[in-house]
């Protein structure tokens, strides 16, 4: 009987559509980014903090905005970037680029995180430490672009592996 | 509200105990009964403030202290790196949101009245090449303290209504702090169940005494002026008193009182009747002997000046018992008081001098810290410490 408002509740706190949940957000540090391309935010962006090599950045794209909006690329003084997603591959879970972009329906969100679709930092040029703001340029489809800052945190996980020869250039 | 629920189940239990076997209970309770309402899991306590919370906070049922060491080369800015990540957990945990990057992020949804309190030992004002505003405790002739729960540059008091909750703060904040620190020692304690009394209630310790019956009240101005400094900063000693159980128990229970100088049932003083009386110290008894023996606790440990009190804010601690029997039994003393100097010290420099309750009591450890003032909204507690 209780179990739906326990799943609302987890929704609202992993999802954050609601107005609600994106005013509480702006009490973090990391508060939604106001955005070139209007109604458009990502909602706690954060990023693995890692010495060297390849790291990778989350967060919950949210698109208040009243047509779709398609992130095409992204990039960071601190590393090439590109859009990954994770998909079966031969039997075992692998991040690829992701074809066509990044959608993000009128009024809708798209979640990025460990083990799903992810910004990916192809070779840092410096450490990224934890703590550390890391900030993000989008492009979307229109050539308009806004920029993330994102936080760094230790975290052990999202250590999949990845299939570069997927990537069509 | 609590006791009310309760007694509305009971009485939904008794109702249906006439229809029902006790088996059929077992496997098809009505649905009123099963589906009785949480009581307090999504209770919160607010973080953001000019001071911190977890101190003019009625005591949660559980508490983790954990004290960090921080590596070599954690220097000012990194400070700044760690107190931000930590903050921002801290603000979201006691929301009942997810930390960032939270791998079990159900288990953030239910905060219990979640307070995270930070507290900065002389070590990280050194790390930062600041002047401490608190300096390493003197040593005390009853203390047998051990390096495994002594000392610590950064203090995380996490307290909550729930294990689970603390549970998952404690992994939580000990993640982002690893890469800046090395967990030094953490002690785990507890209290009375939530709900089990009344929230002003003096509770008892596992010697069986009630501890804190002097402590200022929350929200009056003597707690203020006992605890607070003017911008919101205090201090906090933790110190792990091991209870000699067994040479307790071969008290009886006069000489138990006698030790303490209060009634072990009431909490009353042995010159009063009520726990909050006054002691009078100047009473004798029949054969001329002080009724407040000067040996005893409360003798000496008494304060008269409200501003020059302490608020203890104790948990009990209970480890597993040897092969033996004999107990792992204790307390975490924690104590709260605007100047260490000034109010704590004064005090267990006339306990460790003579109070005959040290023979059932070891302190095995100690550390003392600075608490910044709170944080504001989308700041970090030390900011003005440490930019």
């Amino acid at each position: 009987m209780r179990a739906p408002r326990f799943l609302a509740l987890a929704a609202a706190g992993v999802l954050a559509v609601s107005p609600a949940a994106c005013g509480s957000a702006t009490e973090a540090a990391d508060a939604p980014q106001p955005s070139a391309s209007g109604g458009f935010s990502v909602r706690d962006p954060w990023v693995k903090a890692a010495d060297k090599g390849m790291t990778a950045a989350f967060g919950t794209l949210v698109n208040d905005g009243s047509a779709d909006v398609t992130v095409v690329a992204a990039s960071s003084p601190v590393s090439p970037m590109e859009l990954h997603e994770m998909a079966m591959q031969d039997g075992a879970m692998v991040m690829r680029p992701k074809q066509g972009g990044l959608v993000v329906k009128a009024g809708g969100s798209h979640v990025l995180e460990p083990g799903g679709d992810h910004l990916m930092l192809m070779n840092l040029t410096r450490p990224v430490r934890a703590g550390d703001e890391v900030t993000f340029t989008l492009t979307f489809a229109d050539g308009r672009t806004t920029d993330v800052r994102a936080v760094a945190k230790p975290f052990t996980g999202a250590g999949e592996s990845y299939a570069p020869s997927m990537a069509p250039r | 509200m609590g006791r009310r629920a309760a007694l509305s189940v009971g009485a939904a239990a008794a109702a249906a105990g006439a229809l029902a076997t006790a088996a059929a209970m077992k496997d098809s309770a009505p649905p009123g009964v099963a589906a009785a309402p949480p009581h307090d899991g999504t209770a919160a306590e607010p973080f953001h403030g000019p001071r911190q919370a977890g101190v003019e906070t009625h005591a949660q049922a559980h508490a983790a202290f954990v004290a960090f060491g921080l590596h070599r080369g954690t220097d000012r800015a990194a400070l700044g790196r760690l107190l931000r990540l930590l903050s921002d957990d801290a603000a979201r945990l006691t929301r009942g949101e997810p930390a960032l990057a939270d791998t079990e992020a159900e288990l953030s949804l239910l905060p219990a009245r979640l307070t995270v309190t930070f507290g900065f030992g002389p070590g990280l004002y050194r790390a930062a090449g600041l002047a401490a505003p608190v300096r390493d405790l003197p040593g005390f002739s009853i203390d047998r303290l051990l390096p495994r729960w002594t000392g610590g540059d950064l203090l995380l008091q996490i307290c909550a209504d729930d294990p689970v909750t603390v549970a998952h703060a404690q992994r939580v904040l000990i993640k982002d702090a690893v890469p800046f620190a090395a967990v030094r020692w953490v002690q785990q304690g507890f209290r009375r169940g939530r709900g089990i009394q009344d929230d002003t209630q003096t509770q008892r310790n596992l010697l069986g005494q009630l501890d804190g019956t002097r402590n200022p009240e929350i929200g009056s101005p003597a707690f203020a002026a006992a605890v607070w400094r003017p911008d919101g900063s205090s201090t906090v000693v933790v110190r792990r008193i091991r209870a000699e159980m067994e040479r307790w128990d071969r008290l009886g229970r006069r000489d138990k009182e006698l030790a303490v100088g209060r009634r072990l049932d009431s909490g009353a003083p042995l010159t009063g009747v009520h726990e909050r009386d006054e002691p009078d110290f100047t009473a004798v008894d029949a054969a001329g002997l002080p009724v407040m023996p000067d040996f005893a606790h409360v003798t000496r440990a008494h304060v008269s000046d409200e501003a020059l009190r302490i608020l203890r804010r104790p948990y009990n601690y209970d480890g597993a018992p040897g092969a033996d029997g004999r107990a792992d039994s204790g307390l975490i003393f924690v104590s709260y008081q605007a100047d260490v100097d000034r109010q704590f010290v004064p005090i267990q420099r006339r306990l460790a001098e003579r109070d005959l309750l040290n023979e059932w009591i070891t302190p095995v450890g100690s550390a003392v810290f600075a608490v910044p003032p709170g944080c504001a909204p989308g700041g970090w507690v030390g900011e003005e410490v440490l930019s």
